[in-house]
Formats: structure tokens, sequence, C-alpha cells
């Protein structure tokens, strides 16, 4: 397919007219690399070269409290090992990341299950559903903020009238609760990206293989684990994996609700990165922590996205 | 009869999906209407007296206007250029002959999937040594970094979708590349311009980590950190903060409303296709 667009492009049409002119770079290419010029420009301004200088950094021991610096070598990681708040923060990050995809992922397949159904009004509820997505998350951690409130929040007033609990919760002043709230709001506000993937994907779906069942006689619940969830596993994929390396990189959420507190309980990297270079000063040091953050991420991708080529590989043997 | 019966279950969950997702941002609007007294204490639940002071105050307050301008002004900004150099960009890569292709698609992908954290102590310092600390201009600079991958990647998927031969009409008809892609290729491209433009507008309207590193007064801060800050004033002015956000809101919720499918098919076609 894609091969046919380029053959026919102008391009090859002046190759074929004047084929003594074939050479490394022809016009159409230039012209090519000329529009791709300045977004690759821009990109290597603010994200190659700030990448990079932050490697660099990471290797120096800049700090925002003395003159000069010095290159050290690995020390600012050997550093980063001994630091019981880093470690904290690089597991709450994980947890965090892998409790709320978790999450959202079943959340999200159960909405995009309701939303494939067609019944009247659907367009509305696909709408309700997208007003998470768009707010800022500054915003919903503010919402949140205010529902979990431990003396006025509405969250412990519903749960004391209706027994669940015996008295208030400080939600977000609690080390055992804190982490829970972030990770609620983080799901309210979330599913639905993940549920429109999903739908995506189950739109994908022929209707003939159901029609197919039907005649079979399976019921709806072989044709949900026979035909639908091995077919959306794809796309429940890509899902994970956008969503994955979004929450492994949560800033605001953290910032405005908990502020990484109580006592380092919903503390991540992007904070505790924040905090070490900015109110700290220590620059290499939090540099430090932003490569080992850039590599992690870098691992998580790769890890899923081998983890996906091996289902759809899967998929396609199954066929 | 039967098929209602049979149906409800569907109806009964679109509607626990609707509280869901709709009952905490309902608390907030209840919580913008109570007075002062009411908001300590529970019940009641609803206002006893419905009072519009916290929207009052919001808008009696200059700082507020200026948070939205600002956010406007970048958020627009960054959406028209975003727009312009990512579907120069993504003509390129979906019809040009040229070559790295896969690679230059590959560098797009890598750049959306950066952690900001891992590129800000670097861009600040370089963002303070141009001199665009603290301004408009500084703010739209670093915004491009997640815009430009967004719009290339989505335009990119939108450019591949389009038959090719009403452009191969205007080629043959003498126009250059430039006016092909400015007048045959971006009419037909409105669609996924609209989509693009959508997506790359609410990030930036919502971004925040880069707002509050390269800014530090009201001259250029945007609207989430104003929201952000709120709260270090005397006490917690949880009525004000309820009516800002429903305030910041309004303008998303229409946008969702009117762009719906838009939207939707954004975020499942640069998934699928990403």
């Amino acid at each position: 397919m894609e091969k046919q667009v380029i053959s026919s492009t102008p391009a090859n049409l002046l190759v074929v007219e004047k084929p003594k002119t074939k050479r490394k770079f022809n016009k159409p290419m230039m012209i090519g690399y000329l529009f791709l010029l300045p977004s690759l420009l821009i990109l290597c301004v603010v994200g190659i070269y700030p990448l990079i200088q932050t490697l660099y950094l990471s290797f120096f021991d800049v700090s925002l409290t003395k003159q000069g610096s010095h290159f050290i070598g690995l020390e600012n990681y050997k550093n980063l090992f001994n630091d019981i708040w880093f470690k904290v923060a690089y597991k709450n990050t994980w947890i965090f990341t892998a409790i709320s995809v978790l999450m959202e992922s079943l959340l999200g397949l159960v909405i995009a299950l309701v939303l494939n159904k067609k019944f009247k009004g659907r367009g509305w509820v696909r709408a309700c559903v997208l007003i998470p997505w768009a707010i800022p998350t500054v915003v919903s951690a503010r919402m949140w903020e205010w529902i979990f409130n431990a003396e006025y929040g509405i969250l412990n007033f519903l749960l004391v009238k209706t027994g669940i609990i015996d008295s208030n919760v400080n939600w977000l002043g609690e080390t055992s609760t804190a982490m829970f709230a972030a990770i609620f709001s983080d799901v309210w506000k979330t599913t639905p990206f993940m549920a429109l993937i999903i739908l995506a994907g189950l739109q994908g779906i022929s209707s003939s293989l159901y029609e197919a069942a039907d005649i079979d006689g399976a019921n709806k619940w072989r044709q949900f684990s026979y035909i639908t969830f091995p077919l959306l596993i794809p796309s429940i994929m890509i899902a994970v994996l956008l969503r994955a390396l979004d929450a492994f990189r949560v800033f605001d959420l953290i910032f405005v609700l908990t502020g990484g507190g109580p006592a380092n309980s919903t503390e991540v990297l992007s904070s505790y990165a924040y905090k070490t270079t900015f109110s700290a000063g220590e620059v290499s040091s939090g540099a430090a922590m932003s490569s080992l953050m850039a590599v992690s991420v870098f691992v998580l991708a790769i890890v899923l996205l081998f983890l996906m080529n091996k289902a759809s590989e899967k998929i396609e043997g199954g066929k | 009869m039967t098929k209602t019966i049979k149906r409800s279950p569907v109806y009964l969950l679109a509607l626990g999906i609707i509280v869901f997702q709709l009952a905490p941002f309902l608390w907030q609007v209840i919580t913008s209407l109570k007075l002062d007294k009411d908001l300590s204490s529970l019940p009641p639940i609803f206002p006893n007296k419905i009072t519009w002071l916290h929207y009052q105050n919001i808008f009696q307050n200059t700082h507020f206007y200026k948070y939205i301008f600002n956010s406007a002004v970048v958020a627009v900004s960054v959406t028209l250029l975003c727009l312009f150099l990512g579907s120069l960009a993504a003509y390129s890569l979906a019809r040009l002959p040229i070559k790295g292709k896969s690679l230059i698609l590959l560098l797009f992908l890598s750049t959306s999937m950066f952690p900001q954290i891992a590129v800000i102590t670097p861009l600040y310092n370089l963002i303070k040594g141009i001199g665009l600390y603290n301004t408009y201009f500084g703010l739209i600079l670093s915004y491009m970094l997640f815009g430009l991958p967004l719009s290339v990647l989505l335009l990119y998927g939108f450019f591949r979708n389009i038959p090719y031969e009403i452009e191969e009409a205007a080629y043959m008809d003498g126009c250059g590349y430039f006016r092909t892609y400015w007048q045959v290729c971006l009419p037909l491209m409105a669609p996924g311009l609209v989509t693009a433009g959508l997506l790359v507008f609410i990030a930036s309207w919502n971004e925040f980590l880069f707002a509050i590193t390269f800014t530090n007064s009201i001259e250029a801060q945007t609207i989430p950190v104003g929201i952000a800050m709120m709260p270090q004033m005397f006490f917690v002015p949880w009525g004000d903060t309820a009516a800002t956000s429903i305030l910041v809101t309004l303008p998303l919720i229409l946008l969702v409303l009117i762009f719906e499918k838009k939207l939707t098919q954004g975020i499942m076609g640069g998934a699928v296709k990403g």
C-alpha cells in the first residue's frame, strides 16, 4: 500500500522522464526535508538537547547552593541508592502505575462494552465520559481534595451515614489511605481514555463472528470469552502502554492533591525529582533521578511492546 | 416490552457510568453555590440558600481574567503553530520521497513519551538564558515538546487515509509542493486539523509542570497555576476554588459537547495508528 503511494509521487514521475538525473538527493526529497526541518529543529531544542544535557548533568555535582562543578562519575547514582526517600518514591511510582492502570483497564473495559451497545442517549453518555478526561488535572485534584476532606468531605459523610465506616477518615492525611485516594482520583480522570481506545478495538470486531456464534448456540459469556476478549487484547495492550507511560510520570495530581505527603507516602519520582532540583537546589542529584526515570520509562515501554507483539502473534497463530 | 427489559441492564450500567464520571463534578457545582457557613457542615448536602457570592468574588478578581487571558494566548498560539508545522511535517512524511521516514516517525513517537521532568532543568536554563523566562514565548516553545509529536502523528495518520488522486492532479497542473500542500491538502485535511487542534489545545490549556516552572508572576502564569496556588492564602477558600474550577472547566465542557465525535475519533484513531 505504502509503496504504491510512493511510486506515484511526482518525484518518481520525474525520475521516469529523466533517468539520467538520478542523484542521491533530488528536489522533492530536499523539499521533504525542508518541510520537516522546523519541527525537527524545535524537537531537538526542547526535547533531545535537554534530555542529553540532563544525562550530562547527572555526572557532575552541580548545586544551586555552591559555586562551580566537578565531574564525579556515578557518585550521584550511588547516593540515590542510599537515599531512603528516593527508594520510597521509586516504589510509590510503581505502585501508583500498576494499581491505577489495572483498575482503569477493568473499568475501561466495562465502559467500552456498554458504549458499544446501541441504546438511546449513547452520545450523551460518551460526552459525559469525556468530561473528566478534558478537565485540567489541577482542577480534578482540587475537586478530590474537597471530596476527601477529613471534616467536611462528602465521602466521609456518605460512608458514615451508610455505616460503612464508624468515624471520619483523614483520607489525605493518613499514610495508609493517601495513596489510595491519589490512585482513585487518577482512575476517575483517565478511565475514559482507556475506555475509548478499547471501544475502538471493539468496533473493529466483525459482527459476522457473533452471528456465527449465535448460530452455534454460544451464550453471551462464551461469546465474550472466546471472541470479544481475545480480539480485544491488542487494543487493551495499546491502552495499557499509553496509560502506563503516562501514570509513571504523574506529577500534577500528586503535587496538588497531597504534595507527596503525608510523610512521603505519595511521593513519586517526578515530584521528588522536582523538589530535589528546585526546592533543595540539588540540580545534579535531580538530574540523576530524572535520568533513571527516563530509563525506567524506556524499559517499561520496551517490555510492554514486547508483550504486545507476543500477544498479537498468539492471536495470529490462533486464527 | 421484552426488548425494554432486555435492554435495562445496559441502561442501568450507563446510568452508573454517568454517576461515576459526573458526581465529583456535580459536587463541585453544589459547593460553588453554598454559603461559606454551609460549607463547614454536612448535612445539608444541598445548599439551604443558593448564593452566587463565590462567582462574584471570582469575577471581581482581576487576576482571574489575567490567568484566563494568559492561558488562552498560550494555548491558541501553541495550537496554531503545531497545526502549521505539524501538518507540514506530516505532509512531507506521508507524501514526499524522503529517506529515514520510519526513523523520523520513531523520533516523534519517542519524544512524546519523554517524562517532562527529564528535560526540565536544561530547558529551564535555556529559557532563562535566552530571556524567555516568565514570558508567553517560553511557555509556547516548551509546549511544542508535546504538541508537535501529537499533531504530527495524528495528522500523518489522517494524510494516509486521503486519496492521492486530487493532489496528483494539482502537481500535474504545475502547482509547487508548498502550494499543493496549502491549497489542496490542507482543505482536504480540515477534519483531521480540527481533531489534532482540539487535542493540542486541551493539553496546552491543562498543562501544569512547565507552567509552574517557567513562570513566576501573574505576567505569564496560566490558570492551572492560579488554581494550584489558591489555598496558599490565609484560609482555604473552598467555595471560591470550586467556582473557579467550574468556570475554567466550562469552555472544555463546551468543546466536549460540540466536538464529542471529533475528540472520540482523535483519541481512538491516534492510539490505533500510533
